[in-house]
């Protein structure tokens, strides 16, 4: 029996048009044509999507946990990014 | 970080509810806890294809031929999502399987059971399939974010399982003297090993409460399994059969159902690989596996192949 693995290939699915394509799993296959293939078995066997791309899990590349606090965090003192911020009379309508 | 902060942080987030992710600092216990675990069920997926295979080619109709496939290929999938579940945590795919084929994991032991008759098969999407479907809902809260959301899939797709289970005795139940007389047989030969299926009593259990403390189980093997048995007790009585125990019965002060002593040497017993199809299920593992080995290493080849084409054929060259 060969040592060789298939790789491993990470799985996104478009649930209907006009949506996102979401991550929805992995999976392993030799190659592209084939982690289609596997994905349409494995992850819409009840109609949950319309469209998939398959990537090779080693392409991807992430942010560290360690570093979680001072890449988000940041944003946590900018509240005026966000509309509530702001002081306005209740009067006042379509705004 | 030193290893008592890092501790610290992780204790806190399992406190707050909040999902522990594969790249995230954990226990080496919590892993290796998890690994057992969700491997474990990854195999049961794929083992429990077995039994029930052995009724595809003899089912009674189109409808049940149909039905009986699909839930089979779930099965499949279900092994699948967990597998890869358990791979972020980082054990390879090879390693699982070989573990499995040499005897050193282990499977749900309900599969080392027969399936003799067509009425077997609607014993096990009723009571097998609702004994995973009680263990299984709590998992889709399970702490680590992989696990969790396999579970919620599954989940899904498995109370389609339990409902054509049952609809399949419920037939045989309105049919004729012989066929109520199947679905009698098949859930007297059921009941006992699907109690088993929660496995032992909780002052037995001994990865019960590190489990429970850790989020991944959230309720104990008796609470699950003294559930089950007040849900089947009235299931059974619609179907008009009678569940196989004489100590069965209703206690106005706790609510729920009394019911009679499991054997748990039976249970030991066939986890040890005794049971009555322990070698036959590992046996079909094994071949299957070897006898596929061509087919990957065809499909692997030919990756490697178009892959040199494709660079031959490049404008770079």
């Amino acid at each position: 029996m060969s040592n060789q693995s298939e790789p491993l290939w990470e799985v996104f699915i478009r649930s209907k048009q006009g949506l996102d394509h979401k991550h929805v799993g992995s999976l392993h296959a030799a190659d592209a044509k084939m982690a289609i293939e596997n994905a349409r078995d494995v992850y819409t066997r009840r109609m949950e999507g319309v469209s998939i791309w398959v990537v090779e899990s080693k392409y991807i590349h992430a942010t560290n946990p360690d570093e979680t606090e001072s890449l988000f965090d940041p944003a946590n003192d900018k509240v005026y990014r966000h509309p509530t911020f702001y002081d306005l009379p209740d009067e006042l309508k379509y705004m | 970080m030193d290893e008592a902060k890092e501790l610290e942080r992780f204790d806190d987030k399992i406190e707050q509810e909040i999902r522990i992710e594969p790249k995230d600092w954990m226990p080496d216990d919590y892993r290796k806890m998890l690994i057992r675990q969700i491997s474990q069920h990854a195999h049961s997926e794929i083992v429990g294809m077995l039994p029930e295979a052995n009724w595809i080619t003899r089912a009674p109709s189109l409808r049940r031929k149909a039905t009986l496939l699909a839930k089979v290929q779930d099965e499949a999938g279900h092994g699948l999502y967990l597998y890869c579940a358990a791979e972020t945590l980082n054990i390879s795919r090879e390693e699982m399987v070989d573990q499995l084929l040499s005897g050193r994991a282990k499977y749900s032991s309900i599969f080392n059971y027969p399936t003799l008759s067509w009425a077997d098969i609607g014993a096990i999407g009723w009571l097998v399939d609702g004994a995973a479907i009680m263990n299984q809902v709590p998992l889709c809260r399970a702490s680590y974010g992989p696990y969790a959301r396999a579970m919620v899939r599954i989940c899904k797709e498995e109370s389609f399982h339990q409902r054509q289970g049952y609809e399949i005795l419920l037939t045989l139940c309105r049919g004729s003297e012989e066929q109520k007389a199947m679905a009698q047989d098949a859930l007297n030969r059921w009941w006992w090993p699907s109690l088993m299926m929660f496995g032992p009593n909780d002052d037995a259990s001994s990865h019960t409460a590190q489990s429970m403390k850790w989020k991944i189980k959230r309720f104990s093997n008796d609470e699950l399994r003294q559930k089950f048995v007040d849900v089947c007790k009235e299931q059974a009585d619609i179907l008009g059969i009678t569940i196989p125990d004489p100590d069965l019965k209703w206690n106005e002060e706790s609510g729920h159902y009394d019911f009679g002593k499991i054997n748990w040497d039976e249970f030991w017993n066939v986890i040890k690989g005794n049971g009555p199809c322990n070698k036959e299920r590992l046996q079909a593992r094994i071949e299957s596996h070897e006898e596929g080995a061509w087919v990957r290493e065809a499909a692997l080849a030919y990756a490697e192949k178009k892959k040199k084409s494709e660079l031959v054929g490049s404008p770079s060259n």
